[in-house]
């Protein structure tokens, strides 16, 4: 099996449609449209960069871009098609991708479909032939702009000033809880073993499940779920999963895990991480151009290793905001922002970045087999009901 | 444990030796100047005291500003040990000089020397460097750690690699232990290949070792480029995907960064090897790279093999992102940590980092098979290119498109240019015969093949090159045929963006379009607002600010260039390595950024070699990494407006340009005066005017007109085509059948007709060949006010008829009267007068019994400049840029530069390196056509000593210390010189063997003859068996004239295979047995560069 695309080679393709994209501060680029067409010609949404040169599927599919239109920095995107294997999640919550050259043909061993089939088959479209880089430049100095984009020509082609009006009422990712969006909405369970984790699903990426579920039974529940209803189930840890938007929007999540605090142990990733930090009494803060790649350098204080770390996160935690009850464990060498913090207890810890790679780097799992100790070792310090565990 | 170290910089460390790689070769090129310089330049900031030793004057390493003690001496085991006696460093740095520098580093280690004058060895340990080079050791320590490597064996003798092979099964390929670049290693697909692949890989290996292995030919090959710190951080700077599968040596791969068909999952995983390589093989800090395969049907991977040292893909892959690895690995080998050493280029992040681009990168190699008749053209698994381009795009249409016109070998991209009809001209099963080999080219008949038609799933069948290569070519075949026979005004703004946005140059658009030329394409597409923009490479795919103009050009909507402050000057680089062209410009070019940047002017390179100081991003204010062609050059002439462009530092490939460029901006000589040197008429007529003599000549544009001119000044003589630089071509002539044959040669498209070929406008010249002539170079500095001072004075050891880059040379000239050398300056500067130079001319002379006679002038830098600067302590290169930057001679004097220097006690020698080794059928022999790769010197306090250093540091094994058997074999003519290099070798105790004429003439004249050696086809003992059996030490053999292969070709060859020291000529026989001679008496001794200079 060749495994390669299924297109023949050198039939000229027909000729794409013209596309724009417009940014809500009037930029516009010019491209051409790729995947679905939308009934109302356009997507809109939140538009952000990724500096991967590998992974645009499951950076396609991970649920924390809920909102977002991912710009890929590497301008050549689907050149090793996709498979079901690398998806993070089966649902579609970013709002298009904006690519350099999208592969016409895709080739490795392991695809199953071209990335555009991919697309489509999601119901999302995208902007191809974009100065990814002019983009990726104005997003670096003004930080994430909405933005909406479409075809200029065929069926469902929009206009540049219909574009800019989309654009112009574009909410973006303020102010709204997209992880109500993306949570799942019935319980599930992963994994074997009799360690027992419940895994709140804030946006939780596929991968993430699966490192947990080397650890015991994980248990994936919605984002809403009760601190009564998790310490019901009687957790040797509890999970913050990653997720989209703004922390401080999740404001059920932050009074659960505060909760938690001192009943079990309780290890969070990205938005968890925030929530922890929040729950903390801690404050979050926007970040000047944000952390949007694979190749970010990580110090471990505990140890003073670095990783190199996979990062998607516009808000970071203020360490000096959580100091009195956490110690900073990670920080980014890049601008010194806080990666990671760990409970002076010792009861709970969080990382801003992504452990768990996909896609990205595997020097921080560790991280996972951290979290296996702390279950290990932990001794409760605080009963608030009956029902505590051990 | 991986971290931070509990101390930043080591402080028990004061000196710390550097060896560089010595000459260029084949496999070693100038990515290890480019390394060396870096490490230089890292140690001296902080602190350290540094020793460099190399045997290469051309190299900008090797100038005495950038080590504290420049050691340009033989690079082997005695002269190492005697500068470490001397100098008494600290530590060694051993992983920045090649395979070179690693191999004497173990010879050190292992005798003793570097324990005896308590040396340390930092950067790799010898533990690593045993473990990373023995293949068997690497492929047990791999599996150790769970990789995956190919099933192999190691052999000592047939017998054992008998056994192996049937065991493996064929096919499987045959590696020798302990060689450079790949040398002697060959695959075997029947039983008779294997039988020969595995005795000659047994006699390459040094230590008779090889290794026999699966054969994963057609797999897919990646490169990981790795630094590591003595913390145990590790980061991924680069990763490589050759678009040649696996087969083809990685040298001689078209290779692309960064990967292109590895999902995320893959490429994690080949990663996290990398890591686990490096850490096992004991890599203590710096830059590695690992080698991998992977099956394209089932995703197996392979590991192939580490370099514990910086290589050439960390050349590539410090250009290809801007992470200066070199500099970085020094920084690591004393101490420091990733974390603690900023990024240049943002400034504002540690190299704690694995950079990220947002372009393409394609680099493809260069060869000149044309060079070396007898070799097949057929890529293997032995490194056979000579330099190479790199080449920058948005995608990898448009980067490969640029790095074929890079190559300048009359492509402007991937075909779409008259040099494609030379493939299309081939059937389709001739190409379905091709495609499967490996070939320079094959990526032009791949193009061909596509354009025709043939599936891309057809043409991944026959060469087994990825199906996205294919695809992605299949774009630019396509939109050519799109656009094929329209009319260029037709074309709209959408259009030609479209074609430019894949690579296409104005030149292609030319040939495609109709009704328009490459001027006038330019006129068009820019009407419509199709300009290109300029980029910046900054290693983080603009995730933050970058403060370092790196550029290359793209056809987007944004450019990035910023306005400067001061006024700018655009030096052109020289482009791809080549026999002819070489370090030597690159030398030039970034002397000449050097020293204008100190006068205060905006420096801007250009240039597409990333082997090279020149394209290092700190080496000038602004580098662009660009093809040197008009349209490349114009655009950033347009978009950086510089008050001046400096075309005659870099060789021809700038100066081929000078025409086209605004004259007004050519800073220096004007263009005119190199036609004038260059066109036979106009030459003559100079020479006239300003009497002096030269050898009778003419000009011809047809065999007819030859013959005639050739009639006219006699027999022998000399045939060259004009305009060509390293005696491409050149030819000793000594009859009409001669003169009938070399002109043929020449009308031929062929491999000529890349770089010219025979026209109107660039005629063959034919000269009168002046035999026994010594043959002089001059070069000579000129400034605008009619100044002139003389650089050197070469005397060429080999006599005339040997291209002058192929001969050594002693400067200052032992045999020539101080009339003769007066006479010599005179001529030169008259004719530099004449040609109304501004900054350097070259003249060549002939010199016979005193009567001088000019041969030629070339107006330019020449090969020889670093060579003159190292031996007389002068900057020639930087003086002439100040000169063409309007600066005169008085006023560099007064500034403190030197202008006449006083005669030095030390003579210099330049000897050439030739890489007959690795093109094996090929006959040493040296003629006016140049064929070497690089250079080495040798200085001394006679011509005879630095003559032997010169040898030495060249490779040669002379039986020095104790005596050998030397075979005697000479011509005619060459009987009488002969005479005195063998008493001279019969006095130091050397016994003789020799064919039936020189046996008696030795014999003769009291020298005795062990015993008279037949012809080969007589069946007796000949000189191939002596040789073979190792009996033989020195071969002094000079040809007989031309013609069919005679006994002297195959005796030639079988010296070259084992290594057996070989001289040609009877100069170098003579110099050379002078020169043993008076080793005997006289101590050898080891001097700094400092020292000779008067500066240490």
């Amino acid at each position: 099996m060749s495994g390669s695309g299924a297109k023949a080679g050198n039939g000229a393709a027909a000729m794409p449609s013209a596309a724009a994209l417009v940014l809500v501060d009037g930029s516009v680029f010019e491209g051409e449209h790729l995947g679905t067409r939308h009934e109302q010609g356009f997507a809109s949404g939140e538009v952000v960069f990724n500096t991967g040169l590998t992974g645009y599927q499951e950076v396609v599919t991970d649920p924390s871009y809920a909102g977002q239109i991912i710009t890929f920095t590497y301008p050549h995107i689907g050149n090793y098609g996709v498979t079901a294997a690398d998806s993070q999640s089966s649902g579609v919550f970013c709002r298009g991708v904006v690519i350099r050259d999208l592969a016409r043909r895709h080739s490795n061993w392991r695809a199953e479909d071209s990335l555009e089939a991919f697309l489509v088959e999601r119901g999302l479209s995208g902007i191809g032939g974009v100065d990814t880089r002019r983009l990726t430049r104005l997003l670096r100095d003004t930080g994430a702009l909405v933005g909406a984009f479409g075809p200029l020509e065929g069926n469902n082609a929009v206009t540049i000033e219909a574009l800019k009006a989309a654009a112009s009422i574009e909410p973006g990712t303020d102010g709204i809880d997209l992880v109500a969006t993306v949570s799942t909405t019935d319980s599930y369970m992963a994994g074997s073993g009799e360690r027992r984790i419940v895994a709140l699903d804030f946006g939780i990426k596929k991968n993430i499940v699966e490192q947990l579920s080397r650890l015991g039974t994980v248990h994936v529940v919605p984002a809403s779920t009760s601190a009564a209803e998790i310490m019901s189930m009687r957790p040797d840890g509890v999970f913050l999963s990653n997720g989209p938007g703004d922390p401080t929007e999740v404001g059920y999540a932050v009074e659960t895990v505060a909760e938690l605090l001192g009943q079990v142990p309780i290890f969070g990733i990205c938005l968890g991480h925030q929530i922890l930090s929040l729950a903390l009494g801690g404050s979050i803060v926007k970040l000047p151009f944000g952390h949007h790649g694979a190749n970010h350098p990580v110090r471990d204080n505990t140890t003073g290793e670095i990783e190199i770390t996979s990062q998607n996160h516009n808000f970071a935690v203020d360490a000096a905001s959580v100091a009195d009850r956490a110690e900073l464990t990670h920080i980014n060498l890049n601008d010194g922002v806080c990666e990671g913090i760990r409970l002076k207890d010792g009861s709970a810890f969080s990382v801003q970045h992504h452990p768990e790679a996909s896609p990205g780097p595997h020097d921080s799992i560790y991280l996972f087999e951290r979290f296996s100790e702390l279950m290990t070792d932990f001794k409760p310090i605080r009963i608030t009901s009956g029902e505590g565990a051990g | 444990m991986k971290g931070r170290a509990e101390m930043p910089k080591r402080t028990d460390l004061t000196s710390i030796l550097v060896i560089g790689s010595g000459p260029i070769v084949i496999g070693q090129a100038c990515e290890f100047d480019y390394s060396g310089t870096q490490a230089c330049r890292a140690l001296r900031e902080e602190g350290f005291r540094v020793v460099l030793a190399n045997s290469n004057p051309a190299t900008i390493m090797t100038d005495p500003d950038f080590a504290d003690a420049t050691y340009i001496e033989p690079l082997t085991l005695e002269t190492l040990t005697r500068i470490i006696a001397e100098e008494r460093p600290d530590a060694l740095l051993p992983t920045l000089g090649g395979q070179t520098a690693l191999n004497l580093s173990m010879e050190l280690v292992e005798a003793g020397v570097l324990a005896e004058y308590e040396v340390e060895l930092i950067g790799a340990d010898a533990e690593a460097i045993a473990t990373a080079e023995d293949r068997q050791r690497f492929k047990e320590a791999m599996v150790e750690i769970g990789l995956s490597v190919p099933r192999s064996g190691v052999a000592h003798t047939m017998a054992e690699a008998d056994e192996i092979v049937i065991e493996i099964g064929l096919p499987v390929v045959i590696r020798p232990a302990y060689i450079l670049g790949g040398r002697g290693t060959g695959i075997a697909h029947t039983v008779e290949e294997f039988s020969k692949a595995a005795s000659d890989g047994l006699a390459a290996s040094p230590i008779s070792e090889i290794l026999i292995e699966e054969s994963i030919a057609g797999w897919k090959e990646f490169e990981l480029e790795v630094m590591r710190d003595n913390a145990d951080n590790q980061v991924i700077i680069c990763s490589i995907e050759n678009v040649d599968p696996m087969g083809v040596h990685t040298g001689d791969s078209i290779t692309v960064a960064p990967i292109q068909t590895l999902s995320d999952v893959e490429y994690q995983v080949m990663r996290d090897a990398a890591f686990a390589c490096l850490r096992r093989v004991g890599v203590e800090t710096g830059g590695s790279n690992v080698q991998f395969a992977i099956h394209p049907d089932d995703g197996r991977m392979v590991v192939i093999e580490m370099n514990p040292r910086v290589s050439r893909s960390s050349a590539l892959a410090s250009k290809a992102t801007g992470f200066p690895i070199a500099k970085i690995a020094a920084r690591l080998a004393v101490g420091y940590t990733l974390d603690e050493i900023p990024n240049d280029i943002t400034r504002a992040t540690p190299s704690s980092f694995e950079p990220v681009i947002d372009y393409v990168v394609t680099k493809i190699p260069r060869w000149t098979f044309e060079k070396f008749p007898g070799t097949s053209g057929v890529l293997g698994t032995s490194m056979q290119s000579v330099g190479e381009v790199m080449a920058l795009g948005r995608t990898f249409p448009e980067s490969l498109q640029k790095a074929c016109r890079s190559l300048e070998l009359g492509q402007a991209g991937l075909n779409a240019t008259a040099a494609e009809m030379r493939f299309d001209e081939l059937s389709d099963d001739e190409l379905r015969e091709r495609l499967p080999k490996g070939t320079p080219d094959r990526l032009f008949e791949i193009e061909s093949a596509l354009r025709r038609g043939f599936s891309v799933d057809e043409l991944y069948e026959l060469s087994k090159v990825d199906r996205w290569f294919l695809d992605q070519m299949a774009r630019i075949s396509e939109e050519r045929l799109a656009l094929e026979g329209r009319s260029a005004t037709s074309l709209g703004r959408a259009e030609w963006r479209r074609a430019k946005q894949l690579g296409f140059s104005d030149e292609q658009l030319a040939y495609v379009l109709d009704g328009a030329d490459e001027d006038e394409i330019r006129r068009l597409r820019s009407e419509h607002g199709v300009t290109p923009t300029f980029k910046a490479v900054d290693t983080c795919a603009a995730e933050f600010e970058a403060s370092t103009p790196y550029h290359y050009s793209t056809y987007e909507d944004e450019c990035e260039v910023v306005e400067g402050t001061a006024p700018r000057i655009m030096i052109l680089g020289s482009g791809p390595n080549r026999i002819g062209q070489g370090i030597e410009f690159d030398y030039c070019c970034v002397h000449a950024s050097f020293a204008l940047s100190d006068a205060g002017f905006e420096t801007v390179m250009v240039n597409c070699n990333p082997e090279t100081v020149s394209t290092d991003y700190d080496t000038s204010d602004r580098l662009y990494f660009e093809p040197i062609t008009y349209e490349d050059v114009m655009n950033i002439v347009e978009v950086e407006k510089p008050i001046g462009i400096i075309v005659s530092l870099g060789g021809q490939t700038p100066l081929k340009l000078a025409d086209r460029l605004p004259a007004e901006l050519i800073l220096g000589t004007p263009p005119s005066s190199i036609d004038i040197a260059e066109d036979r008429d106009q030459w003559a007529d100079l020479c006239e005017r300003a009497d002096i003599p030269q050898p009778p000549g003419g000009t011809a544009t047809s065999v007819d007109q030859a013959l005639e001119v050739a009639g006219r000044v006699g027999y022998p003589a000399l045939v060259r085509p004009s305009y060509v630089l390293g005696g491409r071509a050149m030819e000793l002539v000594y009859n009409d059948e001669d003169l009938t044959a070399a002109m043929a040669a020449m009308a031929v498209g062929g491999s000529l007709g890349r770089e010219g070929g025979l026209s109107a406008e660039r005629p063959v010249l034919i000269d009168r060949f002046l035999e026994s002539a010594t043959e002089v170079d001059v070069d000579a500095l000129r400034d605008s006010t009619g100044t002139c001072v003389i650089g050197g004075i070469m005397e060429h050891v080999e006599e005339a008829g040997v291209h002058s880059g192929d001969s050594a040379c002693v400067l200052p000239p032992p045999n020539l009267s101080a009339e003769v050398c007066e006479r010599l300056s005179a001529y030169a500067c008259k004719i530099a007068a004449e040609l109304d130079v501004v900054g350097l001319i070259n003249v060549q002379f002939a010199v016979r019994d005193d009567e001088v006679f000019v041969i030629e002038a070339n107006p330019r830098a020449s090969r020889t400049v670093p060579f003159v600067a190292k031996a007389t302590g002068r900057p020639l290169a930087k003086m002439a840029a100040r000169i063409m930057a309007g600066s005169t001679l008085d006023e560099l004097e007064a500034e403190g530069f030197v202008l006449e220097v006083s005669d030095s006690r030390f003579y210099s020698v330049k000897e050439a390196v030739l890489p007959f080794n690795r093109f094996p059928n090929t006959d040493a022999l040296l003629g006016p056509e140049m064929r070497s790769t690089g250079e080495v010197m040798g200085i001394d306090v006679s011509p005879g000593l630095a003559f032997i250093k010169a040898q030495i540091g060249a490779g040669m094994v002379l039986p020095i210390h104790e005596s050998g058997c030397i075979f005697m074999s000479l011509a005619d003519r060459d009987k009488a010189g002969g005479l005195e290099a063998a008493q001279q070798l019969w006095d130091l105790g050397h016994t003789f063997v020799a064919t039936a004429g020189t046996a008696a003439m030795l014999q003769e004249h009291g020298i005795e003859v062990l015993q008279v050696i037949d012809r080969l086809d007589q069946g007796g003992v000949n000189a191939v068996d002596l040789i073979e059996a190792g009996k033989v030490s020195l071969v002094v053999n000079t040809p007989r004239g031309r013609g069919a292969r005679a006994d002297g070709s195959y005796i030639r060859i079988a010296a070259g295979q084992h290594n057996v020291p070989l001289l040609t000529t009877v100069a170098a026989a003579k110099a050379a047995a002078k020169g043993m001679s008076e080793l005997r008496h006289a101590p050898y001794t080891v001097r700094s560069l400092q020292a000779v200079h008067g500066r240490a």
